[in-house]
């Protein structure tokens, strides 16, 4: 990390961990639950929100000194609406299966609530670079849970990843499958990604006591 | 008739908007501590809903759907705007926010009071912006289907809000885990309520072919319908399905 002083790259790891947008600041969950049940999906999901957060907040940080506050909200959403866009089209041109399992999704970006939280928390207040950074890491600390929810609902839901089977054939029973595992259906269905995330801060929490909330 | 209560059960119970869809989570989260502002906060999403999504559905149907401004003249037949839904959508939620905003405190106090605080948040609100999307998705036919899809799944909404609200000034004398306290705990509840109201699932599965228009737009079904779709013809769906394809 020598390209970045301490101060920066702190900007960057803190939304890794202790400072996480979905588990700690309790933002953006809206749109990261529904589209878990398969790790593509997720994946693709990050990758559209890191690229939507580093952008907006460079934009939003560059325009900070012309947006009149009173019209802020609107003048942010325009902005994200119009990156969200550029994003669906490119899913439509290239990606259009996946695009259609994301269906309405990759519109609800525009409302995610980590894009205009660090919107009015950081980049109206900083620098570019700074909010660069910020909203990439922001952005990476949302992935790395969509990333891990995903995984495990596929890996115990469909026993594959990316679509390939890793731990056998159910049908015809070779690998696991022979010894009489089976497949948990109850983590395909929306609410599991609910009761996945209450378990990763369950283990978050345990490892890290200061972050437990007062009763 | 018929159909219109079909709507309303199937988007307050089946397609519930926080337990099959996720919407609007992060105020449901934020907001859910007490009874009273959850039903306040409930209230406001019902009223915005009820106003944004058929106004939404006037804006797809004669403006930016595929040939919708046809009625400007047949040479503007081919034009499709369909790209610029987002941003359209997010504008009218904003400036309607804003504008029912204004109307309350000026005729009505009272309402005002309750509700004030929360329409704000409104704007960036989840459910709101995906309630305009979903009754595009799904193609809703009427004006009138739009305003009861709105105000039904707004309800649906508030019925969410409101019982995790309850659950939560319960729980607090509950002896939860540490590290489980607060929002994790929340997730693990919310996450159990979603598997109850999956139940409801079974509501309206009387025939074995749904009627147009009420087709399943979870992602989950939509994964189903896929894989049934792959194995028919998926190029041919493809093709019908897809703008781009199309030209």
């Amino acid at each position: 990390m020598a390209l970045l002083s301490k101060k920066d790259a702190n900007l960057i790891l803190d939304p890794l961990a202790d400072n996480n947008p979905i588990t700690i600041q309790v933002l953006g969950i809206c749109s990261a639950l529904a589209i878990t049940a398969e790790l593509k999906a997720s994946l693709v999901m990050s990758i559209s929100v890191i690229f939507v957060m580093g952008v907006g907040n460079v934009v939003i940080s560059l325009m900070r000194n012309l947006i009149p506050s009173k019209i802020r909200i609107i003048a942010q959403l325009i902005v994200v609406a119009t990156l969200v866009i550029v994003v669906d089209q490119v899913l439509k041109a290239f990606a259009y299966e996946l695009s259609k399992t994301l269906s309405v999704f990759v519109g609800l970006i525009i409302t995610n609530c980590i894009i205009m939280g660090r919107f009015e928390a950081f980049a109206l207040g900083n620098g570019v670079w700074r909010s660069f950074l910020d909203g990439i890491g922001n952005a990476l600390g949302y992935g790395v849970i969509l990333v891990m929810v995903g995984f495990f609902r596929e890996l115990l839901g469909a026993g594959t990843l990316f679509g390939i089977p890793v731990l056998g054939d159910p049908i015809t029973k070779t690998g696991l499958y022979a010894i009489g595992y089976e497949n948990n259906g109850f983590m395909i269905i929306p609410p599991a990604a609910l009761i996945v995330v209450g378990i990763i801060i369950w283990v978050q929490r345990s490892r890290n006591k200061a972050l437990i909330e007062e009763a | 008739m018929l159909e219109h209560l079909e709507l309303f059960f199937k988007s307050i119970f089946i397609d519930n908007m926080v337990f099959a869809v996720f919407l609007g989570m992060c105020s449901y989260l934020a907001v859910s501590k007490k009874v009273a502002t959850a039903v306040g906060l409930g209230a406001a999403v019902i009223f915005v809903l009820a106003v944004t999504v058929p106004l939404n559905w006037l804006l797809d149907q004669y403006l930016l759907r595929d040939g919708a401004l046809v009625w400007l003249g047949p040479e503007y037949a081919d034009y499709n705007l369909s790209f610029l839904s987002f941003i359209m959508f997010i504008a009218t939620i904003a400036t309607m926010v804003q504008l029912v905003e204004i109307i309350v405190e000026k005729f009505s106090p009272s309402l005002y009071n309750s509700l004030g605080i929360f329409l704000p948040l409104i704007a960036v609100n989840c459910a709101i912006l995906g309630g305009s999307l979903f009754m595009q998705a799904r193609e809703i036919p009427s004006l009138g289907l739009a305003l009861n899809y709105g105000i039904s799944s707004g309800i649906g909404w508030f019925l969410a809000i409101v019982a995790i609200a309850a659950i939560r000034e319960k729980i607090r004398y509950s002896n939860v885990p540490p590290p489980l306290r607060g929002l994790g705990i929340t997730f693990i509840i919310t996450g159990l309520m979603g598997i109850g109201f999956q139940s409801f699932g079974g509501m309206l599965t009387g025939d074995n072919d749904p009627p147009e228009g009420t087709e399943p737009t979870t992602v989950e079904k939509i994964e189903e319908k896929k894989m049934i779709e792959e194995e028919l013809q998926a190029d041919d769906k493809a093709v019908s399905y897809n703008p781009l394809i199309k030209e």
